[in-house]
């Protein structure tokens, strides 16, 4: 074959679809997204017998209608790119309803073979079923396999090369829906195809059968392709369904499901499945669930999950950090020996490498958090997460799976919420993922914690583990709202239904877990760590240009000049002496006030720079919430990271960059300031925990939402959501006090 | 003596056949999907520690769906 052949597997959710994908593919594939939508496209090649082959791994659905964005790319892949073939896996445990979505693929006249999988759970539940009939009574290979051990995976390769030369041209398979919706389908037919309407693309009697299910999707696209012949056929739906509605009480999508399953039902009856007697006893997931979903036990057990995984990603993870973080700041080191002084050496050490190294020291989170989510997916513990979670979540909009995203960003503070936003792709309802997505980063994350401590120390000190938990309650609070809120506003729409499967449990396979965590890694590095590299420079130039004009660099200059003049010893001293060598009494004065020189022209180019003006500027506004000039271009600079809030403030009171960790004199500078008072710090704890997410997270809302539509949203709502909390705090407060 | 009434005054435990299934739209396509169809034998697993949803064994796996999306299905059950 000169052709590279496509495969695409398709098949329902939880059926091994990317366990043979795995096995087939190894490590020769990639994850990207289908083009405008948040859908995962998996691509990759593997060779069988000399031919290479082209697989695409479809998202897992249950039937193929136009409801979900799954189902919607996954028909849009077979009837558009028309692979030339496609598996469907099975899951040979659970056939009858697999068979459902098989008997849809017949109907769309496909080159198909059916892979059955997980022949040895079938086995071990007592159910033989007979392959070869099977596949004799629909008329495509079907062929037993075991994709977790690989056991039948060359036969299942074998008859896909034979069955995409043989199935060129095979007919749509087509059942009776009763006579009702024969007739109307024979009426239907012969118009459709004497218009050619649609046929390049459908089959003219699948067209049809859209019709009566009342595919929006399809009604569209009739619409657009020939209004004439569109209208015809809506005419005819519209009489037949009229007609069932008063003779059956029934319309035609539910009187067709029925009959494909009445069809699936007539090819059991023929020996295809033989169970033993006990068909009866209960399996061990039914066993394991009498514990984890127990009305006393299964909130408990969760509890310990969730706060395992939060242990896990962030503590297991802290090594790692560690090494990117030393790694960046020995390059940091370097740069500041081997480059002069001046803007390339600011530009590369804060803009470069800092930004870069913000890349990075997310990789191994990301990492550790997926590891840990791929776990409790693939074992099949989430789905009862948002079982038990359900009722409370759906009052505010969300969905049970939502927890997880809170968790990780910070519903149990020093989470982060790049990780947090992430970990939303395993909510399959898109209002609702939208909804939590958009609300995670409101949680405290551990870059959010060194501002609190630091307010709190500076005027709190003697409640701050108080003060710490009420805060953490707050976040809840405020994100749990917001979500309502978003929902009756932004992301209207009725909930999505929670008819859910709840997979028997499985022992995830390591080589599962492993791609799953290397390619979602792989693609934030790829995708989000360019956009964060250019943003991280943007915001240092923010903070660095115009500098101080002329006159006021020379003013400094003079002023150092000076100083050394008046005491010539000691500046001799400083000049000579080696690094870390003990000075002189003198000396060490005369170098305390250089010192404070430099850091008041730090502070005084801060203020002319773009960041500073801007702070200036809204000084006027930001009044009403009690922040003056200094703490607006601490928040400017919060926008790069969190924590940056903390130096920035160091610098604008003229203490120097200010190490978050250890902040030293700044706690006593603010409790002394005029401009402050408990309650501007309240003020400012309330805005730094709810405005604008940092950047990276921005960047990583925007991807994971599909748009730069609601990145910037996020930026705006959480904002100005954030001021309005801040400025009924310092005014409402400001009567008491 | 055979029953009818809505799936969610079923008990634990309790078997029963769907006799019809009401839902229309997105809610109906999905309890459809999913095999929950009339004549479709069903036995309640269990409940969510809050009540709400219901999971249920179908003849060979589980599903869970909520209290008020279960209201749109009639089931037959064996009297007491």
């Amino acid at each position: 074959m000169n052709d590279t052949l496509t495969v695409a597997l398709a098949g329902n959710p939880n059926a091994g679809k990317t366990t043979l994908f795995n096995g087939l593919t190894g490590a020769r594939q990639h994850v990207g997204n289908y083009p405008g939508v948040t859908v995962e496209k998996k691509e990759g090649t593997c060779e069988f017998n000399g031919d290479k082959l082209h697989v695409v791994d479809l998202p897992g659905t249950y039937s193929l209608t136009a409801y979900s964005l799954e189902e919607v790319v996954a028909r849009d892949f077979l009837v558009q790119e028309r692979p030339g073939l496609t598996i469907d896996i099975v899951d040979a445990s659970n056939l009858e309803r697999n068979l459902y979505l098989a008997l849809q693929f017949l109907e769309l006249g496909i080159p198909i073979v059916i892979a059955l999988n997980m022949m040895d759970v079938a086995e071990s539940r007592g159910m033989r079923i007979n392959a070869g009939k099977l596949s004799d009574l629909l008329g495509v290979p079907a062929v037993p396999v075991v994709a977790r051990s690989g056991k039948g995976r060359s036969e299942l390769m074998e008859a896909a090369l034979l069955a995409a030369k043989a199935q060129q041209n095979r007919q749509p398979l087509e059942i009776s829906y009763g006579e009702d919706l024969d007739s109307a389908l024979e009426e239907m037919e012969p118009i459709i195809t004497r218009a050619a309407f649609l046929t390049d693309t459908y089959p003219a009697r699948w067209t049809a059968l859209k019709y009566l299910e009342a595919d929006t999707q399809i009604l569209d696209k009739g619409r657009a392709a020939n209004p004439e012949v569109a209208g015809q056929l809506e005419k005819i739906v519209e009489r037949v369904t009229s007609h069932i509605n008063t003779t059956m009480e029934t319309y035609p999508e539910a009187l067709i499901a029925d009959h494909r399953y009445g069809y699936i039902h007539s090819i059991m009856k023929q020996d295809i499945l033989q169970r033993d007697d006990n068909s009866d006893r209960m399996y061990l997931s039914d066993k394991i669930d009498k514990v984890l979903t127990n009305r006393l036990l299964g909130p408990a057990c969760m509890l310990l999950v969730l706060m395992g995984l939060y242990h896990f990603t962030f503590a297991y993870s802290e090594v790692p950090v560690g090494w990117c973080e030393a790694l960046f700041g020995w390059l940091g080191g370097v740069a500041d020996a081997g480059l002069p002084d001046g803007l390339l050496k600011s530009l590369v050490i804060s803009g470069v490498i800092d930004g870069v190294g913000g890349v990075m020291g997310f990789v191994p989170i990301i990492m550790f958090m997926f590891f840990g989510i791929s776990i409790l997916e693939d074992s099949g513990y989430l789905a009862r997460v948002a079982f038990m979670l359900d009722r409370i979540f759906r009052i505010f909009g969300l969905h049970g799976s939502s927890v997880m995203a809170y968790i990780v960003s910070g519903g149990i503070a020093g989470g982060c919420a790049v990780p947090g936003v992430m970990a939303t792709r395993t909510l399959r309802s898109p209002r609702e993922r939208l909804a939590t997505l958009l609300t995670a980063p409101f949680m405290n994350c551990g870059a959010k914690l060194p501002v609190m401590v630091l307010l709190i120390a500076a005027f709190f000190a003697d409640h701050e583990a108080l003060i710490m938990f009420v805060l953490t309650l707050l976040a809840w609070a405020v994100a749990l709202l917001a979500a309502r809120l978003l929902r009756s506003t932004f992301i209207t729409g009725e909930s999505t239904p929670f008819v859910m499967e709840l997979p028997p449990y499985r022992l995830p396979t390591v080589k599962g877990l492993l791609i799953h965590t290397w390619e979602r890694t792989w693609q934030y590095i790829k995708k989000a760590g360019t956009v964060i590299l250019g943003i991280s420079i943007l915001v240092w130039a923010m903070m660095t240009f115009p500098g101080l004009p002329d006159e006021a660099a020379q003013e400094f200059v003079q002023q150092r000049t000076a100083a050394s003049a008046a005491q010539p010893a000691a500046a001799q001293e400083i000049d000579t002496a080696e690094e870390e060598a003990e000075l002189s009494a003198e000396a060490e004065a005369l170098q305390e006030k250089l010192d404070s020189i430099d850091k008041q022209e730090a502070e005084a180019a801060l203020r002319n720079s773009v960041a500073g003006r801007f702070g200036t500027a809204l000084e006027g506004i930001s009044k009403l919430a009690g922040f003056d000039w200094r703490t607006n271009i601490a928040l400017v600079g919060g926008f790069a990271a969190k924590e940056v809030i903390v130096s920035t403030l160091g610098t604008a009171y003229s203490l120097g960059e200010v190490d978050p960790e250890e902040s030293g004199a700044l706690p006593e500078t603010l409790a002394a300031s005029p401009g402050w008072s408990p309650l501007v710090a309240l003020s400012l704890i309330v805005f730094v925990m709810f405005y604008a997410p940092c950047f990276v997270v921005v960047v990583c809302i925007a991807r994971e939402a599909g748009s730069w539509k609601w990145g910037a949203f996020s930026m705006a709502f959480n904002t100005v959501l954030a001021f309005g909390l801040s400025v009924a705090v310092y005014q409402v407060g400001g009567l008491f006090m | 003596m055979k029953q009818q009434h809505c799936l969610r005054q079923m008990r634990e435990k309790q078997k029963g056949v769907i006799v019809a299934v009401t839902a229309k739209g997105e809610l109906g396509r999905r309890i459809r999907d999913m095999g929950l169809v009339a004549g479709a034998e069903i036995t309640v697993v269990g409940r969510a520690p809050l009540k709400d949803p219901v999971a249920l064994r179908l003849k060979d796996f589980t599903l869970t769906l909520r209290n008020n999306e279960a209201d749109y299905i009639t089931v037959e059950t064996e009297g007491d």
